[in-house]
């Protein structure tokens, strides 16, 4: 396969085309998994991005000069261990633009994260009557958790619904937030349609009400300069391995009086400042809510992933996203039967959903990847979205910063084959 | 395409697809089961009409991919007029042909499932409309999930 490699965009302002040859934002070369597989196709990034070599190198550094167990040796290389560890999340928390450090909390991931402030804060603080209100757009990760939460105080759980075009409905969204509302949960960016919400306008409805502002941001950390201080949530959530970093780490920066107020998530070593014989007192943040030996491989792996991706410059990175999207909805619109969704692209990240007309989306992505294009098929963890979609799955491609405009090419024409395989007389 | 990708969507695979036969609801069954495939939130019913220990109907209805869609409909041509037995016999021989272990049983037409072998995630597709068969036999309530079938789960 022919394949540019950092490549220049057309200067050509043709309508249709001209981005084809729009070459990769980062190069091939840097991530071993696509340099070995030249001709993978991999369009599943909102699922989980592939790895630069210096990350990779981070963690096997890490592991051969650095590690012990960190707070616990008085011996030097627990110091180091220590260092690495606080210095990662000194560094993360910089990529997020969250200026206190010690707020940014590590997870496994989103999912433990959005479980941790429903657990905690939210066990503690939502009561029976009170309200809590999502959007139609969420991931599991970011509903399951709030749904469970109000079937065990007894609260109101509400979904907030769409409007045009697989976007929030603001109207419906502001009267959804009444004074008894406790806690909005929201998604930065869809996994499922690429959506990008209002952020500044949800938060101000919210905090008409004082309610807890919780934004999944699984979607956005890996695309967009966040800027979490910015913001203005009272929590946000965020994977590692959705940017380029290693699986298993993630992080909660949460809004530092409430972490202080509120108890902690799970209980053991590290987390305690004394341990009586009947009472206990917690540590300081962040250590008291991150019991038990922590993961320093994956603070330590997502650091230099943040590192690369600042060398990138996140601003082009969503560029160059949207520059691939607006290709695919374009390419793939004009299969006849192929039904895009989602908002236009001046609303949505590097995600597109769409439809193949008597094609399900599994059998769909089945030929795709004979042709070497990996896509996700399924409900994409948002059963609530689909339903009120009505559909059962969509397929979805993804962008990242690998991939180019060979990528979307290849994915067009393999859905094309595809129907002529597949799609009902 | 790969030889390995037509094995699996052969024509006749993509035949039941398009026009699945015995795809109706069933108002005078004696048994029904819903089956279910959390990767792909696939789900589909299948009604028994038992006549004592004989399949006297079956139908199915439901939402899937080609391959759950194709061996349902394969299924219920299959099994009518079986005894419970026999169509428990079946589901175990055509199990074993879609992972790819075939006992040498003589499965007639449903040896077009057995392109299902080289994708292990697709088993779950294959065998669920077999699976909520069994349970309709059974005379079990709930609804069966693939979950536990083979590798690979949803999120």
């Amino acid at each position: 396969m022919n394949r540019p490699t950092v490549g220049v965009r057309s200067a050509s302002a043709a309508p249709a085309g001209f981005v084809a040859d729009h070459g990769a934002l980062a190069p091939r070369a840097d991530f071993p998994l696509l340099a070995a597989q030249p001709r993978l196709h991999y369009l599943d990034s909102a699922a989980t991005t592939q790895k630069p070599a210096s990350v990779l190198a981070a963690i096997q550094r890490y592991y051969e000069t650095e590690n012990a167990n960190p707070h616990r040796g008085a011996y030097a290389l627990s110091a180091v261990a220590t260092e690495a560890y606080h210095a990662a999340r000194v560094r993360i928390a910089k990529f997020l633009g969250a200026s206190d450090a010690e707020t940014l909390i590590f997870t496994r991931g989103t999912t433990e994260a959005l479980n941790l402030v429903a657990s905690t804060w939210g066990r503690a603080n939502v009561k029976a009557g009170d309200r809590i209100v999502v959007t139609r757009l969420e991931h599991h990760a970011n509903f399951v958790p709030w749904q469970e939460l109000a079937h065990a105080v007894g609260a109101e759980f509400v979904i907030a619904e769409l409007g045009a075009n697989g976007t929030l409905d603001m109207e419906a969204f502001a009267a959804a937030v009444t004074p008894k509302t406790k806690i909005v949960a929201f998604g930065h960016a869809s996994n499922a349609l690429g959506t990008v919400n209002p952020v500044a306008d949800i938060v101000a409805i919210a905090k008409r009400v004082g309610a807890l502002t919780v934004c999944d941001g699984a979607q956005s950390a890996p695309h967009m300069d966040v800027g979490v201080d910015s913001l203005d949530v009272d929590a946000y959530a965020f994977s590692g391995h959705k940017m380029l970093g290693p699986m298993g780490i993630g992080g909660l920066v949460m809004r530092r009086e409430i972490l202080e107020a509120t108890q902690p998530y799970q209980l053991g070593g590290d987390m305690i400042a004394h341990v009586g014989d009947q009472h206990t007192t917690w540590n300081v943040l962040p250590h008291k809510f991150e019991a038990g030996t922590p993961n320093v491989e994956g603070p330590v792996g997502l650091a230099a992933a943040c590192d690369y991706l600042t060398s990138l410059g996140m601003e082009r990175v969503i560029a160059h996203e949207r520059t691939l999207a607006a290709l695919a909805m374009e390419k793939l619109a004009a299969i006849p039967g192929v039904s895009v969704l989602g908002p236009e692209i001046a609303h949505r990240g590097g995600v597109v959903s769409f439809t193949l007309k008597g094609v399900h989306p599994h059998d769909l992505s089945q030929l795709l990847d004979g042709d070497g294009v990996c896509v996700r098929a399924g409900h994409h963890c948002a059963q609530p979205l689909m339903r009120a979609l009505g559909v059962h799955a969509t397929t979805r491609a993804s962008f990242y910063v690998y991939n180019d405009g060979a990528d979307v090419v290849a994915l067009a024409e393999s859905v094309a084959r595809a129907k002529e395989k597949l799609a009902s007389d | 395409m790969s030889a390995e990708l037509d094995e699996l969507y052969q024509s006749i695979i993509l035949d039941h697809n398009r026009r699945p036969k015995n795809f109706r609801e069933m108002e005078d069954a004696t048994a029904k089961a819903d089956g279910v495939n959390p990767l792909c939130g696939d789900q589909l019913t299948v009604w028994l009409k038992m006549d004592g220990d004989q399949i006297a109907d079956v139908s199915f209805r439901g939402q899937g991919c080609a391959i759950s869609k194709a061996s349902a409909s394969m299924m219920t041509q299959v099994v009518k007029g079986k005894s419970r037995t026999d169509a428990e016999q079946l589901f175990t021989d055509v199990h074993a042909l879609v992972t790819g272990k075939p006992t040498g049983a003589d499965v007639g037409s449903l040896k077009a499932l057995s392109g299902v072998s080289k994708f292990p995630l697709r088993v779950k597709c294959a065998s669920l409309a077999w699976h909520a068969m069994h349970s309709a036999l059974q005379g079990s309530a709930a609804p069966v999930s693939t979950e536990a079938e083979g590798p690979g789960s949803a999120s």
